[in-house]
C-alpha cells in the first residue's frame, strides 16, 4: 500500500514521523507560512466525491505550499453525476498521471477498493464510516501543541460513534499511544461492540461521569441524515450528550474541547464551549494544513 | 446411447448404504450394474479408468440463480448448465427471481423448455408471492402441475405473516415444499455484511444475526401450524440452526441446508471487495463452528451453492453498491472437501450424501443415486487432486468469485448425464 488510506495499518513510530514533521510546516505567529517545493512539477487530484469544503480547500493549501500542481473535483461538477462508474472516474484520473489522489468518498472502503486498481498513490480524506486519517493526524497534533505526551492522556469522545470516521482514526491513533479513551453516547449510535476496537478503550453512556478528569474532550458532530437511528429529538439529545459550560469543570483543569467541525451550535455543543478559551477548534482547522503537508511530502511520488 | 464401463472406482452411494471398489456399468442412460457385468453388455463399450478415484450420484443443488429470462448479461440456463456440470452437479434448483418472476406456470413451463439446452437437468423453484412482492399469494397448484418443484420468495422473504400463513396453506394442499430465506427485512435494512466488531472495525453497516433468527422462528412455527414442508435456505447462524434441531426433535417438518462458502469464511476475511460481498452475509467464527457440528450430527440435509452471477461491472463498485452474491457451482465442492472432509469433520461418504441423497430427499426428487435402475447421473471426484480455480476460465457468463486464483485440494473429473460424459478436467 503506497498511499494513506488509514491509522489501523500505520504503526506508532509511522504516527509519530508524521507528526514530527508536520511541526517542521505550522505557521509561527506574525510569520509568513512555511513553503517548499519538494512536490515542484508534481501533479495532485483532489477527488471529492462527497461534499467538503474545509477538508478540501486544507488539502489544496497544503499541496500548493509544496509548489505541486492541484486540481479538485467534485462529484457534483463532474461525470460522476453524468453516472460514470468510480472506476471509470479515477481510471480517468488516473491516466493524467497524478502523483497523488487525495479521496473523498461516502462509501466506506472506497479509497480501498480504488488502490488495488489504480498505481497511484491514494490518501484517504475520509470514507463513509470507516476513516479520516488526517483528521486523527491533525487532532493529535493540536494535542501535542498543549500536552507533552498522548501516553496517559484521558481522553473522552462524545457522540454518534458508529457513523463516524473522524472517531474510529482517533480511537486508532490514541490507542497506539496507551491514552485511556472513553466513549460516550446513546447505544444506537454507540454499540457495546466499539470496546473491541482497540486497546483502551471502555464506554460511559452518562457525559458528567464520562467526562471526570479528563485531559481532552473530543466532541462530534451530530449528524443528521443519522438521526433516524436513534429517534433522539434535537433537544433531548443536547440534553443529554451535548456539552454545555456547566461540564467542563468536572474535566481536567486545562482540558482541551475539540470538534471535527463543522459544529452545530447549541445541538452537540453550547456555543459558551465553543467559544471559550478551553475550545482548541480553530487550531485544529490551521494544524490541518501543516499535518497534510506532512503527508502530501510523505506519500505523494 | 451408449454404453460405458466405469473401471475399478470407489462407489459411494450414501442413499443406499454403498461404499465398495466396483466396476459401474451404464447403458442407454441408466446403471445397468455394479461389480458385476450384467448380461448382454456391450464388450466394445467405452471404459473409464477410476482407478484410486470416487464414483459418486451427480450432485443436487437446491439453490441456484439462472438469471434466464430477464439477465441473460449475467447468466443463462444454458452457461449455467455448463458451470455446474463443471461442479459436478446433474440436477440444479433454480430460483425464481427471474424477469418475469416464476410466479405461474406459463412462466415454470418456459423455464422447463429452455432447459432442453442445458447439458443438466434444471428444477424450477416458484415463487411464493406474484412478482415476489410480498402481497398476494402466486399460482401455486398450477405450478405444482407445470413441474415446480418447491415455492420461494428468495431474497424478498414475505414479511407479512398472514401472507406467509396462508401461501403454506395452499403449498401444504398442493404437496408443495417451501423454502425461505430467513431475513426480516426491517432489520436487516442498509446492512451489507455480519454485524459484529469486523463491520464496527470497517464502517460498514451490519446485518444482525437476530434478522436471520426471528424469521426462521417465525417460519417454523407457521410451518407447526399449517403442516407445510418447510426448507430453510442457506442458514447462517448457530441461533436458526437450534430453532431447526429443536423443530426436527418436535417432528415438525422442517429441514435446512448451508452454504460451502459460509463454512469456508467469516465476516473477519470480508475486504472492501464486492466479492465478499454476499447474503447472508459471512458470519462469526462461533456460527460456523456450529454449523460444523450441525454438519457432523445431521441436522443439516444439503450443502447448496446459492450460485449468484452479477456481470462484472456489478461487483466492480463501492461495497456499499454492490449486489449480494458469488459464483458457487464450480467451487462448492472442492470448498467443502477442504473445510470438512480434509480436516477430517466428515467422510466422504457423509460428505457426498449432503451434496446427493440430501438434497434430494428435502424436495422428494428421484435422483442423487447409484441404485441399479437409476437414472445415469454421475461425478466422478478425485478427492486429493490439487487445482487452482480461474474465474476466468468459468462457464458461468460472470466472473464474481472470492475464490479466484486459490488452491483447492479434490474435484471432480467427470461428469455423466443420463450416461453422457457432460463434464471432464
Amino acid at each position: 500500500m503506497t498511499g494513506l488510506l488509514g491509522i489501523a495499518p500505520l504503526t506508532r513510530q509511522e504516527v509519530e514521523e508524521i507528526l514530527h514533521r508536520s511541526r517542521d510546516f505550522q505557521t509561527p505567529a506574525n510569520e509568513p507560512s512555511p513553503r517548499s517545493d519538494v512536490l515542484r512539477g508534481k501533479l495532485v487530484v483532489n477527488a471529492f466525491f462527497e461534499a467538503s469544503t474545509r477538508t478540501r480547500v486544507s488539502f489544496e493549501i497544503a499541496a500548493k505550499r509544496l509548489g505541486a500542481d492541484v486540481v479538485s473535483i467534485s462529484a457534483s461538477g463532474s461525470s460522476v453525476s453524468k453516472g460514470e462508474s468510480l472506476v471509470d472516474t479515477l481510471n480517468t484520473l488516473g491516466a493524467m498521471r497524478p502523483h497523488a489522489i487525495v479521496m473523498r468518498h461516502q462509501a466506506s472502503g472506497a479509497p480501498h477498493f480504488l488502490a488495488r486498481h489504480l498505481p497511484t498513490p491514494i490518501i484517504n480524506a475520509g470514507d463513509g464510516q470507516h476513516e479520516h486519517p488526517t483528521q486523527a493526524l491533525l487532532d493529535a497534533r493540536t494535542i501535542l501543541d498543549h500536552r507533552d505526551s498522548l501516553e496517559q492522556l484521558k481522553v473522552v469522545i462524545i457522540g454518534d460513534l458508529a457513523h463516524s470516521r473522524v472517531a474510529r482514526s482517533n480511537i486508532h491513533l490514541l490507542s497506539k499511544f496507551g491514552a485511556e479513551l472513553i466513549l460516550c453516547g446513546p447505544s444506537p449510535l454507540l454499540p457495546r461492540g466499539m470496546v473491541d476496537l482497540a486497546p483502551g478503550v471502555r464506554i460511559e453512556r452518562n457525559v458528567p461521569r464520562a467526562i471526570q478528569g479528563a485531559d481532552v474532550i473530543m466532541m462530534l458532530r451530530v449528524q443528521l441524515e443519522r438521526q433516524h437511528e436513534s429517534n433522539f429529538s434535537a433537544t433531548e439529545y443536547f440534553q443529554f450528550y451535548g456539552l454545555r459550560l456547566e461540564h467542563l469543570k468536572l474535566a481536567a483543569d486545562n482540558v482541551l474541547v475539540m470538534h471535527p467541525g463543522p459544529i452545530n451550535r447549541g445541538r452537540e455543543i453550547a456555543s459558551e464551549v465553543a467559544d471559550s478559551n478551553r475550545s482548541v477548534i480553530l487550531n485544529q482547522v490551521e494544524n490541518g494544513i501543516a499535518v497534510r503537508m506532512a503527508v502530501l511530502e510523505r506519500y505523494a511520488r | 446411447m451408449g454404453a460405458i464401463r466405469i473401471e475399478n472406482g470407489r462407489v459411494i452411494c450414501p442413499a443406499s448404504a454403498i461404499d465398495e471398489v466396483a466396476t459401474l456399468y451404464v447403458q442407454d442412460g441408466r446403471i445397468a450394474g455394479r461389480g458385476v457385468m450384467p448380461e448382454g453388455f456391450p464388450v466394445d463399450a467405452g471404459v473409464i479408468d477410476a482407478t484410486g478415484l470416487v464414483v459418486s450420484p451427480g450432485f443436487v443443488d437446491l439453490h441456484a440463480h439462472l438469471r434466464e429470462p430477464g439477465y441473460d448479461h449475467a447468466e443463462s440456463i444454458e452457461s449455467g448448465g455448463l458451470a455446474a456440470a463443471a461442479g459436478g452437479y446433474t440436477t440444479i434448483c433454480c430460483l425464481p427471481d427471474t424477469k418475469p418472476v416464476n410466479d405461474n406456470a406459463a412462466v415454470t413451463r418456459y423455464i422447463i423448455e429452455r432447459a432442453r439446452a442445458a447439458v443438466v437437468h434444471v428444477r424450477p423453484i416458484g415463487s411464493i408471492s406474484k412478482g415476489m412482492a410480498g402481497e398476494d399469494v402466486a399460482a401455486i397448484g398450477s405450478m405444482r402441475e407445470a413441474g415446480a418443484v418447491a415455492i420461494s420468495d428468495d431474497g424478498a422473504p414475505v414479511m407479512n405473516a398472514r401472507l406467509m400463513r396462508r401461501a403454506m396453506e395452499l403449498a401444504a394442499d398442493f404437496d408443495m415444499p417451501v423454502m425461505t430465506d430467513c431475513e426480516d427485512h426491517n432489520l436487516a435494512r442498509g446492512g451489507v455484511m455480519h454485524e459484529g466488531l469486523a463491520s464496527l472495525r470497517m464502517g460498514l453497516r451490519g446485518i444482525p444475526a437476530l434478522a436471520e433468527d426471528l424469521m426462521t422462528f417465525r417460519d417454523i412455527e407457521l410451518a407447526r401450524t399449517t403442516g407445510v414442508r418447510l426448507h430453510i435456505a442457506h442458514l447462517s447462524t448457530a441461533k436458526s440452526l437450534d430453532f431447526v434441531r429443536r423443530a426436527r426433535q418436535e417432528g415438525i417438518r422442517v429441514s435446512c441446508e448451508v452454504c460451502a462458502h459460509h463454512l469456508a469464511l467469516t465476516d473477519e476475511h470480508v475486504q472492501y471487495d464486492g466479492n465478499y460481498k454476499i447474503k447472508p452475509p459471512l458470519r462469526s467464527d462461533s456460527d460456523v463452528a456450529a454449523l460444523c457440528s450441525g454438519i457432523q450430527e445431521g441436522v443439516i440435509s444439503a450443502i447448496a451453492t446459492d450460485h449468484q452471477p452479477h456481470p462484472g461491472s456489478d461487483k466492480m463498485q463501492e461495497f456499499d453498491e454492490c449486489p449480494f452474491g458469488i459464483l458457487g457451482f464450480e467451487t462448492s465442492f472442492a470448498l467443502s472437501l477442504e473445510t470438512l472432509y480434509h480436516r477430517q469433520m466428515v467422510t466422504l461418504p457423509q460428505l457426498l450424501g449432503l451434496y446427493t441423497s440430501g438434497p434430494a430427499d428435502v424436495l422428494g426428487l428421484a435422483c442423487g443415486c447409484l441404485r441399479v435402475g437409476d437414472p445415469a447421473d454421475i461425478a466422478i471426484i478425485d478427492p486429493n487432486r490439487w487445482w487452482q480455480y480461474d474465474v476466468n476460465q468459468s462457464f458461468s457468463k460472470s466472473r464474481n468469485s472470492p475464490f479466484h486464483g486459490r488452491y483447492f485440494q479434490g474435484r471432480v473429473v467427470t461428469t455423466m448425464v443420463a450416461g453422457n460424459v457432460v463434464w471432464n478436467a
